[in-house]
């Protein structure tokens, strides 16, 4: 199957876990996300899955968690408010290192905040919004193929390291309409899933059991020791990013998700005035491409834009140590005050030109 | 066969297969021990030990897998309805999910978990195991814990001024349509030991005809929350419990309703 259509990011989301096997949703609604959770239940029963409208996001993450431990593919989506009452069911599917896959389509906050765009999530899914210190894999797509690609890569990604996955949207991806070629990618075996709860009687009598409460002498450091062996091997292995114009740059702008379009743009029009500006986009923002931004970023004059106060720069410090000038463009760089503001290229590249 | 075994045989009769014989974590006194002899021999008795997975709570109940050889998954705080939803939905309704969760579980921080799941029209069956108080984390107020009962959080007796009144959840939830039977039962006496375990094998075989959701709350000793003697603990229920949370069966849209 393949087949070029135009679809916004969160439809390409649906087709993403739908591609990938995803029988299995559950869902609460809040903007902006509402599409993805409407289409799954229009769509999963004609295909002999499940859909199941929660109660709450607590109830969502907490069926997830029953339901991948039982073995199938299974997901929830939400936005900025339900991703905060996640954070404990997220840290409880950490603890039962299970493969769980999970969209947040970012929205501004603290609080309520508004329904439309932003990126201030990225501390709470990179560095762990739950309890108890663990990672999990954090992908940032900047386009609705790659929403629709890395979902797919997500299902992969979760079983093959029995971690959670996020993927980090916003609402301008979320609800913007691009053509997209849905071709299922071909991502090779995965582990088989003999840990399933399916009851003893399908394991020939041997029972399958997850406990995360580790009260038992000897069981807490050996399984502190194997999380982190497992997270030093993604680290090593799923690290992704992608650079633009960057060879030269003496400028280098760091951007993820819908703002690294606005940088692009900023830094297409820097090449026509014949500005050496360049681009680099992590994919994955955990593991953050720290070498790889290290290395492309040189001695260049390095610029974090994100719609935030300022939550991703940190990790761009540490990545490129103190000895480069670090600066930022943020959300009080939006056009206009109310909540639908946005950064536009025109501002990024004002404000880059001042430090240039 | 080793000595303890046959201890035990002589003592107790038998012991069911699906018990794990090793040393409990339970306080002595404590009913858990009971309550998961007679999910034993219920599930035993129905044969689905290969079909069935259990959600243990946050709470005394945490560890029931060291001691029950079925499927097992641990719930964070309240959720084990929607971690055995999930279970029920990713095995597509053909296995039997039960939970079993303690009253600070299910009818403080789960309250609302659990009634959802029943107006959900999920096909479960929840084991209440009302204990009247917090018994792992020391012993503290409970929506359940009786009109001046002492507790570590209610130091001179529960208020109902200040702290409001006992609740009812084998009551509270007959008024869910999704739900074809709820008892209270208790494990005080022989008597009501034995009416326990009809009352769990019926909420167990509703699940497995896919009639709804089948409810049962048993009132269970707790002698280290309550500071008292496991003696002393049963009398306690028969005089005071009791008293407050009658037993019997409140509803039941089988067919068989006049059984219990
Ligand atoms: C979110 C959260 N809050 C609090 C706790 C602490 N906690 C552990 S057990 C427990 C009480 C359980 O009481 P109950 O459900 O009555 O079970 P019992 O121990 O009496 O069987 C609490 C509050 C926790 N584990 N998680
Ligand atoms: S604290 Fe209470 S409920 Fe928990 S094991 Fe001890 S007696 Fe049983
Ligand atoms: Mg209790």
């Amino acid at each position: 199957m393949s087949k070029k259509m135009i679809c916004t990011g969160n439809r390409a989301v649906c087709y993403g876990a739908i591609d990938a096997g995803c029988r299995h949703f559950f869902g609460y609604p809040i903007t902006p996300q509402n599409d993805i959770p409407e289409y799954m239940a229009a769509e999963l029963p004609k295909l002999g899955g499940i859909y199941k409208q929660t109660e709450s996001e607590i109830s969502s993450i907490n069926m997830v968690y029953g339901a991948v431990a039982a073995g199938v593919r299974a997901m929830t989506s939400t936005s900025s408010p339900g991703f905060s009452l996640m954070q404990e069911g997220v840290s409880g599917i950490a603890a039962a290192e299970l493969p769980a896959v999970l969209v947040d389509v970012q929205r501004g906050g603290p609080g309520l905040g508004t329904t439309q765009t932003a990126q201030m999530d990225y501390f709470q899914a990179v560095k762990g919004g739950g309890h108890g210190g663990y990672n999990q894999i954090v992908l940032a797509p900047h386009s609705v193929q790659e929403t629709y690609d890395l979902v797919q890569t997500a299902f992969h990604l979760a079983d093959t390291y029995m971690i959670m996955v996020i993927i980090l949207m916003d609402a301008i991806l979320g609800q913007m309409v691009e053509q997209i070629k849905r071709e299922p990618l071909d991502l090779g075996p995965v582990p088989e899933k003999d840990w399933a709860l399916k009851g003893k009687g399908a394991k020939g009598g041997q029972r399958n059991v997850f406990s995360t409460m580790l009260l038992f002498p000897g069981q807490y450091l050996p399984y502190q020791t194997r999380i982190q062996e497992k997270y030093q091997k993604i680290k090593e292995q799923e690290v992704r990013w992608e650079a633009a114009f960057s060879d030269d740059a003496e400028t280098l702008l760091v951007s993820y998700g819908s703002t690294a379009r606005v940088s692009l743009e900023a830094v297409s029009r820097a090449r026509k005035e014949n500005k050496k500006w360049g681009l680099f986009r992590p994919i994955t923002l955990w593991p953050f491409p720290e070498e790889a931004l290290k290395k492309t970023a040189r001695g260049a004059r390095v610029v974090v834009v994100e719609d935030s106060m300022g939550q991703m720069i940190e990790d761009v410090r540490l990545a490129i140590g103190d000895r480069l000038p670090l600066h930022f463009v943020g959300t009080l760089m939006r056009h206009q005050s109310g909540s639908g503001g946005m950064i536009f290229p025109e501002r990024v590249y004002e404000e880059v030109c001042q430090w240039t | 066969m080793d000595v303890n075994r046959e201890v035990q045989e002589k003592l107790v009769g038998f012991q069911p297969k699906l018990i794990v014989n090793q040393p409990g974590h339970y306080c002595p006194g404590c009913q858990y021990g009971v309550l998961t002899r007679l999910l034993a021999e219920v599930i035993e008795e129905l044969g689905i030990e290969g079909d069935i997975i259990g959600v243990s709570a946050v709470g005394c109940s945490i560890f029931i897998h060291s001691y029950l050889d079925i499927d097992f998954i641990d719930a964070l705080h309240g959720r084990a309805p929607e971690v055995a939803s999930g279970v029920k939905a990713a095995n597509f309704g053909k296995k039997i999910v039960f939970t079993l969760q303690g009253d600070g579980d299910l009818a403080a921080i789960g309250m609302g978990d659990l009634i959802n799941a029943m107006a959900r029209g999920e096909h479960l069956t929840t084991i209440f195991l009302n204990n009247a108080n917090y018994g792992t984390t020391g012993g503290q107020m409970a929506p359940t814990t009786l009109i001046g009962q002492k507790s570590t959080t209610t130091p001179h007796g529960r208020r109902d001024d200040v702290e409001g009144y006992p609740i009812h959840v084998a009551e509270l939830v007959t008024s869910l349509q999704n739900v074809v039977y709820s008892a209270r039962c208790a494990m005080n006496t022989v008597k009501n030991v034995n009416q326990t375990k009809k009352a769990l094998a019926k909420a167990m075989r509703i699940q497995m005809q896919g009639l709804g959701y089948g409810f049962v709350e048993v009132l269970s000793a707790c002698p280290s929350g309550w500071k008292m003697s496991p003696m002393d603990s049963l009398e306690w229920i028969e005089e005071k419990m009791i008293a407050e949370y009658p037993l019997g069966v409140f509803k039941d849209e089988t067919d068989e309703a006049a059984e219990l």
